[in-house]
Parts: C-alpha cells; structure tokens; sequence
C-alpha cells in the first residue's frame, strides 16, 4: 500500500492536460461591477447580461488589492501575488516582470500569446507575445482611438487559427473615467461598444468550436473599479470590485434564479487559469482555483487540480515562513492529502458507488478550507520590511530635525543668522569614531541578515557618504548642543523669544502643530487629515477675530489713557501700566468727542478689520463644500461634483469666466503693464482652452461642436505663462546684480507668483477655478486688513500661510489616496506622454495650493523687509522647520505602525504625499535662501 | 470677606453641577426610551432648560453684584427683554460659528441649533446673569486683567471651559470607530458639558489657590 502511494504521488505534481484549447481574455480597464451587473450593465450591454443570466458562463465579483492601479492589477493578475506599495511609482515606467508568471510560463509551454492594448503589458511582458500592438495609456482625454487601436486587428486575429492566448487591454472606459467621471453620458456608449466586441468574440469561439475537441474560453475582467469621482487608486468600495466573467461552452446553461455574483479575489485568475490552460501555476501565487471553473469535471481531476494548488501554495509558504509547519492551513492541507489518498485508494478499487462520491465531496472542502486558510496566511505574510535601512533612514530625518530646532533660538535672532559649524566637528576624532563604528554595525547587520539590504545594492561609495553624513550630523548637532549649555542665557536676549508672554494666538499655533503632527498615528486622522487643517484654520481665523478686537479696542483705547494719564499726574504711571484692564466707557466718552476725516479712515479700517477674518471664515466655508474630499464624507453631494455634471455646463462655464475674471482683478494690482497684458491673455487662453476640450463653452456655440485636446490653446497660455515668469526673474536678477532698490525685487516677486497662478488656472479642473480666487482673496484680505496693521512676526506669519496653504491642498479636492491625483493635469498641451513635463505638471497641479501660499510667503516677506531686515531669513527656517516636524514624526509612526491593517491602503500613500512635499518644500526654501541673500549681504557692508 | 465669598461661590458651583447631574439622572423616571446618547435632542433641551432656571435662580438668591441704587419696575422689564435678544442673538452667532466649523448648512439643522443654545446656556446666559446686557461689562470681563471679583474669575473659568472642551469634543468625530457618541453633535455638546462642569469645579479650587495673588481694584 505504501508503494502505491508513492507511485500516484510521483503522478501527482505533473501537470494535468488542459481544459480550454484557446482563451480571449478581454481587460476592460476601471470596469467597475456595476457596470456589468448594475442598471447600467442591463441597458448597455445586453449581449452580455443575457449571457450571465441565461448563458453559460460563470461571474463572480472579483476583489482587487490596493493599490487598485493598472500596472500593479496587470501584476496581479497575472501573477497571482500581491505586488508591493512602490508598484505605483513603477505604473509610470514599468519595467520588465521578472517574477513567475502566467504569460512566460504559457510561452514556455510553446503557446502563442498576441496581445492588443495598454502597452504596459508589453514592457512588463517584453519578449512573450507573437504579435502585439501597444497603445499607450497615458493620454487620458482620448478616449475612441485607445480603442479603435485594439478593435481593428480584431477580424483579422479572430478568423486566423496561429495562436492559443489572445489578450485584449481596452483603456477607453479608465480614460472616460478619468475625464468625467462613471455617471457620464460618455459611459454608456462606451459599454456599447464593449459589448458589441464581446458578442463578436464570443460567436466567433463558438464557430469555431465544432471541429476541435477542446472547448474555448473567454474571460472578461476589469483590473480595477472607479470611485465617484472617476479615479482609482484608493480602497474605496467602487475601485476594488471588478467583475470577472468565464464564459464557455464547456460551462452547463444557468438555469434557475439568478443568484448573485460570488466574490473572488483578483489573484484567484492566475491559478483558475493555469488550470485551464494545463500549465504550471505560478511561484508566487497566493489565489485560490475558483472551483466552479472545474466544477464539471470528474471527481478525480478536481481534486488533482486542488491538490496541485495547495501543493504550490503550501511550497510558498515553507518559503516565507520559517514555522510554517505549525501553520493551520498547512495542518488542514496535510490532512486533506491524507484523505485524498485514501480517496484514490478506494476509486482505484473500482469504488463506485454512493459512498465514494459523498466522501470525495468531503476531501473536496478539506481541500478548499486548507486553501482558504493558506492564501489568508500568504496574503497576511507581509512584505519583509528592510529594519536597518529603515532605521538608518529615520535616523538621519530626526538629526536634520533636531539641529534645526537646536538652532531655532540663534536663527530667529535678529541677525537670522543660520550657520552650521561644519569645520570644527568635521575635524573632531569623534566624528572617526562614529564612522568606524558605523561601519562596524553596517558590515555586522550585512552579514548576520539573511535578505540583502537596501544599502549593499547601492554603490559602496554612496553608503559610505551616508555614514559619513549620519556621523556629521550628530557631531553637529552635539557641538551645537554643547554651544547652548556653555551660554544658556543667549535665548533671551532674542526678540522673538524673549515675548515671554505667549499669546493665544502662539499657543493656538503650538498646539496645532503637535495635534497634527500626533493625530497621523491614527488611521481615520491620516484619512480625514482635511477635516484637521479645516478645524485648525477656523479656529486661527477665531484667534485672530479676537487678536483683532484687542488690537483696536482695547491697544488705542490703553495708548489714550496712557498719554491722558501721563499728563494728568505721574504717581499714577504704575497703575497705567497694567493698561490692558483699562475699562472701556470711561474712554468712549472721551474718544468719540475727537472724531474728524482721519479718524473715520481709521474707524473703516478698523471695521475692515473686524469683518475679514468673518469673511475668510466664509470663504473656507464655501471652498470646503466644494469639494469632498477624504473616505468616511466622500460620497457626500458637493458642489463640484454638480458643476460637472453634464446638465449644468453653463453655471460651470459662467463661473468659470467669473473666476478667470476676478483672477485677473486680484493679480493685476502689483504687475507691471506688459504683465497685466499677458495675464488678460494668458487668463483668455485657459477658457478657450476649457472650452476647446468641451469642459466650458462659448455662449455663441449652442451646439456642442467635436472636442479637440486643446493643444494650440493651451501652448498659447503656455506661453504667456513663460513670459511673465521671464520677466519676474529678469526683474529679480536685475535687483540682484545691481543691488537696486526693493521696490524693483518685489515686482519681480510679484510677477514670477502671478506667472504661478495663471499656471495653475490653466491646470486646475474648470469647477476649481474658484479655489484660486480665494486663495488670492483671501491672501490679499489677511494682508491689507490683519497682517500689516496688527505687525505680526515672521515666524507668525510664516506658519499662517503653511496652515492655509495646507487647507488648500485639500480645497482643491485631494486627499490622502493615491486616487485623487488628478493626472490629467500632466497632459495638458502635449500630445503624448513626455515624461519630465508630464510629473512636473502632475506635481505643480496637486501642490498648487501649498506652493502658492509659500511664495506668497516670500512676496510678503520681502515687502516687510524694510520693517525688519531679518523677515526673510526667519521665514525661511519657520518655513523649514514646520514642515519637517510632521514629516519626522510621520516617519517615526509608520516605522512603528508597518505591521497595521492599513499601512497599504492608508498610511504608503501619505507616505508618497509627504515624500513629494519634501522636495517641493526643500525647493521653496532654496528660493527663498536665493532671494535672501542680497538684503544679507547689504547689511553686512 | 474673601472667604466667604469663595464658600458662596463654591455652593452656588455645586448646585449647578448637582443639577446637570440629575439631568441624565430624573428624566428616565418620566420618560420612556429616554437616554442621553439615544434621545440625544431632549436631553439638549433639558440640559438648557434646567441649566437656565438654576442660574437665574442662583442669580437671585446670591445677588453677585449687587447695585446700590434701586431699580425701577419698567426698568427690570426692559432689562429682562434685553437679555432675551442677547440670548437670542448670541444663539445665532453661535449657529453661524458650527456652521463655518463645517456642519451641515442644511441638514440637522435643529441639532446644530440645540447645540448652539446649549453653549449659549453655558457661556453667555451664565454672562447675562452675572453682568447684565452690558457689552462694555463683558469686554472688560474677557480682557486680560479684567476680572473685578471673584465672580468674574468664575465666569472666564467657566466660559473658556465650556468652549474648549466643546472644540475638543470635535475630535473624535472623524475617527471611523462608528460609536453612537460620534453621531453630531453628540461628542461636541457632551464636550461643551464635560468643560462646564470642569470649569465650575476648577473655578473655586483656582481661586482659593490664589487668592493670595488674586486682588481685585475697585472702581
Ligand atoms: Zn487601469
Ligand atoms: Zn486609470
């Protein structure tokens, strides 16, 4: 008996013969479920609703891991495992896949694959198709040629008999999407469309089917939902379900109730389809064979197939974890071998009866909870985290922070001076020290770990200029330490510290910056950070309302008393000095006596006063029904999502002119001529753009003419929007060079800022155009109305504009998910991808907000230079350092929360967001050191 | 002299809290289904309902400041109105500021309100009964150094508590737990609440802690 098992053991792991003799796999990119089971599947595509509910063929809901991107899905797919977080950066430029997978092991088996569509496919798959035809992906607003691309080689494939796997990518439906969103009218033609192509497929397999003995396939899949909004990337319900159709002959006509679709996981394709196509399942996949597929074959081959699964299953888990023995899907799979055994034992006794097939069915959930179990276990097993570099990575962010808040005191003195002392520690025997031990734990960790760690695979040299960097800048940061305990009392004689009193407004902003910097441990926080900046920025608006009443009720009425009290005698000058507790009426009386023209300008700028920060609160009030934003509120109505809709293009065109207009009125004011021309220009070319793309239209053109992609209009604003930052820098260096006056430099600010926002106009959706315009009113209210008459300090200001250029990103309708980048923006005036215009686009587009504020930031300090020299200095280290604490503390939270539930659906992202605001911070300020040095330089003459 | 007014104030304290307590505690004896976290908009209504008729109650019992001269009937009349339409006013100012924190414009409405009228108990009622309508009073109140006499310390106390823990009450809201507390304006008027009754006990025990330092000119 023990030989005998033995002998069918050795059977066991040979590949069985194949199932389906050809397989069309149709991808239709961002096919959401609904759009095949919903409403909009039974009115659109008929052929195909009536194939599910009457045909033979099997659906499912199959579910896709975040990131529901196109790259990572086709991995997926076609792997069967769950491809790492990075995989996002990699969609833009994949390069070739190297793991296991279906398509090499079907080449290998000498199938002929051809493949049509995304051209993702053929650079992840670069050597393995016959014949291919890639149309790239990446032009979003086309959405018919993406299509026509794919559909016209398909009679020809289709009657020809030289292949065994045809694959077919359609991208139209993601870029509809992408364009307006899943309830657009463009939607349903293209379902049409889908469906007519299936049907075509569909009756050609069957016509063929007759002479061959081996039924075919067709399977019709999406590799990621679309959100409301018409993105993807997120988690969200809408962009993980997709559905998964296998039609076929071989499948017996549904009879009875429709029931509804069983959910499946997207990996569960590779392993279904390695089965059908008689081939290897690949290495690393962790899915399950969707045992309906095999359902009508005999007793026998079911559970071969499903041996075979958990066998491959069962060999990965051994791979990934060391006590795999003890794991229970292991435990369950040895168990159901087991039985399987005897099950073969008894069938080949010529068992037939009653009793075999009962306990066949038996083995058969004994092998389905084992697999179950295992590909839970392997989804579970997560990605090995690489501690050191991790750690070496950390450390380095929280020296930088920590040296720029040991020289906090010195940089916000009134000589902003900013001076790292390089040499002295450079030179110190400390500094070896700490390289050599270093160096002693890098080749330590390296050779104890079993994985290679990021710092081998680099260059030897780089990761000795790391060490030396870490060990620098500690010995920096002691040396500095050390200055501070040698004379402690040199913080107060700054100014900036030395205000011992801390106002609310100081306090408010402390608090702020803790809360939000602790608040992104929590998941649901990092989700709904908008709803954070939101509360945060409405509470400095209320903080200072009343910095405001203080300043104009009771400062004027202090400084009256004061001169009154002086006169009258002077004992009293002890009692005036508490002159805040001063009473009011007493005064009133006397003030409104002295009233005269003066006095009532004053009297209108102080109610100008009291009114703004009402005014902003409003306006962020607006701006933030807009735009939903973040998971729990998303699919709240707003407003934008109304603008977009088909039905009320004119508001949205009316609003838009509206927007542009006043862009134009609020920019104007500090431009020179030539400027405000190209502006009127510039701003003219952005709604003949919008309108030449169909988002807006002209009130002439009542019919809605054929949409064009824009490219002249757009290129027109282009360059307008190179003139006027050309003009701006020329302004900056001429003031630079010849040391003119400010005047001159803060012009040259001005311009290269308005260059800036008319950038933005023409990248922002038209229905966000309005976001602009207040950010520009309300840059101009907080500056006319608070910030200059109440003389805040740089530091004060400066973390204003982070808070509010911090609410704007979010204003403007992202989030912290991958799905709201609104890539569109890289292709605006190009007419494929170019990749360095397209991410410079991309990134310009979703930082607008913040980027504004900061260099605004920058025109306001330099226009406050003259009050104190010191203003452009301090706002650049402020600036700095605000944005580094969240930035550290992020890290050090997802260093320790790596094994959390979320860390791929909500935390990777906001890693990727704060990554890229690193760069655009560390840009801003290097701007602001390069406008800084002329005034510095001038002092020190 | 201090101390006695500190005993006054700290029983006057007492009897408020006592009487926010029984809030949660009586109306279940009388009514069916009742529960704070439930009927939520009933027990605002209680919760306001009782917190004002103690205050005014207080108020005429201890007479905090007491005037010298006395006052006409018609004069008390007017005075009585006016404090009706701070109350009112200051109901909506509070509404308007929930609603640019992002409440819903339109939907809830009568939550937000509710809420709005219980931090007016809370803030300005306790004002009114302490100041009377008198704007100047208030500013000098809320200024820095402003406070004249105990009661005053009191009333910044219990102001900026009952505010601050109704900001602080905002926090839990985003948070996807999908507890029955989380619903608004829940967390936030429970928030308010908790400040409140905080300040009213912080208040005394503040005061006597610093009574050596605390001295009030007199006008
Ligand atoms: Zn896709
Ligand atoms: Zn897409």
């Amino acid at each position: 008996m023990f030989t005998f098992i033995l002998g069918v053991t050795s059977n066991w792991t040979k590949i069985p013969s194949p199932l389906f003799k050809k397989a069309v796999i149709v991808l239709i990119d961002a096919l959401r479920d609904d759009f095949v089971f919903g409403s909009k599947g039974k009115q659109f595509m008929p052929y195909t609703t009536q194939l599910v509910e009457k045909g033979t063929c099997h659906s499912f809901i199959a579910e896709a891991k975040p990131p529901t991107v196109t790259m990572p899905r086709i991995k997926a797919l076609m792997t069967g495992s769950i491809p790492g977080f990075i995989d996002v950066i990699m969609n833009l430029n994949s390069p070739a896949l190297l793991e296991d997978n279906l398509i090499w092991q079907a080449k290998t088996a000498g199938k002929r694959i051809i493949f049509y569509g995304d051209d993702t496919w053929v650079k992840l798959f670069p050597k393995h198709f016959v014949e291919y035809d890639g149309t790239t992906s990446f032009f979003v607003s086309d959405y018919t040629e993406v299509d026509d691309n794919v559909t016209r080689h398909l009679d020809n494939v289709l009657k020809r008999e030289d292949w065994d796997i045809l694959i077919l990518h359609y991208l139209g439906l993601d870029h509809i999407g992408h364009l307006t969103g899943p309830n657009s009218p463009l939607v349903g033609p293209k379902l049409y469309e889908m469906d007519n192509i299936l049907k075509k497929i569909h009756t050609s397999l069957l016509s063929k089917e007759e002479e061959s003995s081996l039924p075919n396939l067709l399977i019709v899949c999406g590799d990621h939902g679309m959100s409301e909004t018409g993105s993807h990337g997120g988690s969200s319900e809408e962009e993980v379900q997709t559905p998964l159709l296998f039609i076929s002959s071989a499948f017996e006509k549904r009879n009875g109730p429709l029931k509804q679709p069983e959910l499946v996981q997207q990996t569960d394709l590779a392993a279904t389809l390695a089965i059908g196509l008689g081939l290897p399942i690949s290495r690393n996949n962790v899915g399950n064979i969707i045992l309906s597929i095999i359902e009508g074959k005999p007793m026998r081959e079911q559970l071969r197939f499903l041996h075979l699964n958990g066998f491959q299953l069962s060999r990965l888990l051994q791979e990934n974890m060391p006590t795999y023995e003890k794991d229970p899907g292991f435990e369950h799979f040895k168990i159901a071998e087991k039985s399987h055994g005897n099950w073969i034992k008894l069938y080949l006794e010529g068992n037939n009866s009653e009793v075999l097939l009962n306990l066949g069915k038996k083995v058969l959930k004994q092998y389905l909870e084992a697999l179950k179990i295992l590909s839970s276990s392997l989804s579970k097993q997560v990605a090995q985290y690489d501690m050191y570099s991790m750690t070496v990575g950390t450390v380095i962010v929280l020296e930088v922070l920590l040296l720029l808040l040991l020289s906090m005191p010195k940089a916000l003195s009134s000589r902003a001076e900013f001076e790292v002392p390089l040499s002295p520690p450079l030179f110190s025997l400390l500094f070896y020290l700490m390289c050599l031990m270093l160096c002693a734990v890098h080749v330590i960790v390296c050779t104890s770990a079993e994985s290679l760690c990021y710092f081998c695979s680099i260059s030897w040299l780089m990761a000795v200029g790391v060490m030396m960097l870490i060990s620098a800048l500690m010995c920096v940061i002691l040396s500095a330490f050390g200055k501070m305990l040698e004379n402690p009392k040199l913080p107060a004689k700054n100014p900036a510290v030395s205000n011992s009193s801390w106002s609310e407004l100081d306090v408010l902003m402390l608090a702020g910056t803790v809360a939000h910097a602790v608040s992104l441990g929590a998941s649901s926080f990092v989700e709904e950070e908008h709803q954070t900046w939101y509360f945060l920025i409405n509470t400095l608006c209320l903080a200072l309302c009343q910095e405001i009443c203080r300043h104009y009720f009771l400062v004027k009425e202090c400084d009256l008393q004061l001169s009154t009290a002086v006169k009258q005698n002077f004992e009293d000058i002890e009692e005036t000095a508490q002159c805040r507790s001063v009473d009011i009426p007493s005064c009133d009386s006397k003030l409104g006596k002295v009233t005269s023209s003066g006095e009532f300008l004053k009297g209108s700028e102080k109610w100008m006063g009291l009114a703004s920060p009402w005014i902003i609160l409003i306006c962020c009030r607006l701006l933030r029904s807009l735009n939903q934003t973040g998971v729990q509120w998303a699919h709240r109505p707003d407003f934008g999502h109304w603008l977009t809709s088909s039905e009320h293009k004119a508001v949205l065109s009316l609003l838009a002119a509206i927007s542009l207009v006043m862009i134009f009125i609020l920019v104007q004011r500090r431009c020179s001529l030539v400027s405000k021309i190209a502006m009127a220009l510039g701003l003219l070319g952005v709604y003949s753009y919008r309108a030449a793309i169909g988002n807006v239209v002209f009130p002439w053109q009542q019919d809605s003419k054929d949409i064009s992609k824009g490219i002249i209009e757009a290129r027109f604003v282009y360059v307008f929007v190179l003139g006027i930052i050309f003009t701006g820098t020329k302004d900056l260096l001429k003031s630079q060079v010849i040391s003119a006056d400010c005047k001159t430099k803060s012009i040259g600010l001005w311009e290269v800022y308005s260059g800036l926002v008319l950038l933005a106009a023409l990248l922002f959706r038209p229905h966000n155009l309005p976001v602009l315009v207040f950010c520009l009113l309300i840059q101009m209210i907080m500056t006319r109305c608070i910030w200059k008459p109440l003389k805040f300090d740089a530091a004060q200001i400066t973390i204003m504009h982070y808070w509010f250029g911090q609410a704007f990103f979010y204003f403007q309708g992202n989030s912290n998910s991958i799905a709201s980048v609104d890539i569109s923006a890289g292709f605006v005036g190009l007419d494929n991808y170019v990749e360095i215009p397209a991410i410079f686009l991309t990134g310009f587009a979703t930082y607008a907000g913040p980027l504004l504020w900061a260099i605004h930031l920058l025109c306001y300090l330099s226009s406050e230079v003259s009050r104190n020299s010191a203003a452009m200095g301090h706002g650049c280290f402020c600036y700095a350092l605000i944005c580094s604490v969240p930035v550290t503390v992020y890290i050090i939270l997802v260093t320790g929360l790596r094994y959390h539930l979320f860390i791929w659906s909500v935390f990777s992202p906001k890693l990727l967001y704060e990554g890229v605001r690193v760069f655009i911070t560390a840009a801003v300020c290097m701007f602001f050191t390069a406008m800084d040095q002329n005034p510095s330089q001038k002092i020190h003459d | 002299m201090k101390d006695t007014e500190i005993k006054r104030l700290l029983s006057a304290h007492i009897v408020s809290v006592l009487s926010i307590s029984l809030t949660t505690i009586v109306p279940p004896l009388f009514l069916e289904n009742f529960s704070v976290l439930g009927t939520h908009l009933i027990w605002l209504c209680i919760c306001s309902i009782c917190v004002t008729t103690v205050n005014i109650i207080l108020y005429i019992i201890l007479k905090p400041n007491p005037s010298s001269k006395r006052i006409s009937f018609a004069h008390k009349v007017t005075k009585f109105l006016k404090c009706c339409v701070f109350f009112f006013i200051s109901c909506i100012l509070f509404h308007g500021i929930i609603v640019l924190y992002g409440a819903p414009l339109i939907e809830s409405v009568l939550e937000t309100f509710l809420f709005a009228v219980l931090l007016s108990t809370f803030t300005t009622l306790h004002c009114l009964c302490m100041l009377g309508p008198n704007i100047q009073a208030w500013i000098r109140v809320f200024s820095k150094n402003g406070a004249m006499s105990i009661w005053d310390n009191s009333l910044q106390i219990t102001t900026m508590c009952s505010i601050v823990g109704a900001w602080l009450g905002a926090f839990p809201i985003p948070l996807d737990w999908d507890r029955p507390w989380q619903i608004w304006p829940i967390s936030c008027s429970l928030g308010a609440t908790f400040g409140y009754v905080a300040g009213l006990i912080i208040a005394p025990l503040w005061i006597y802690w610093n009574r050596k330092q605390l001295t009030y000119k007199s006008r």
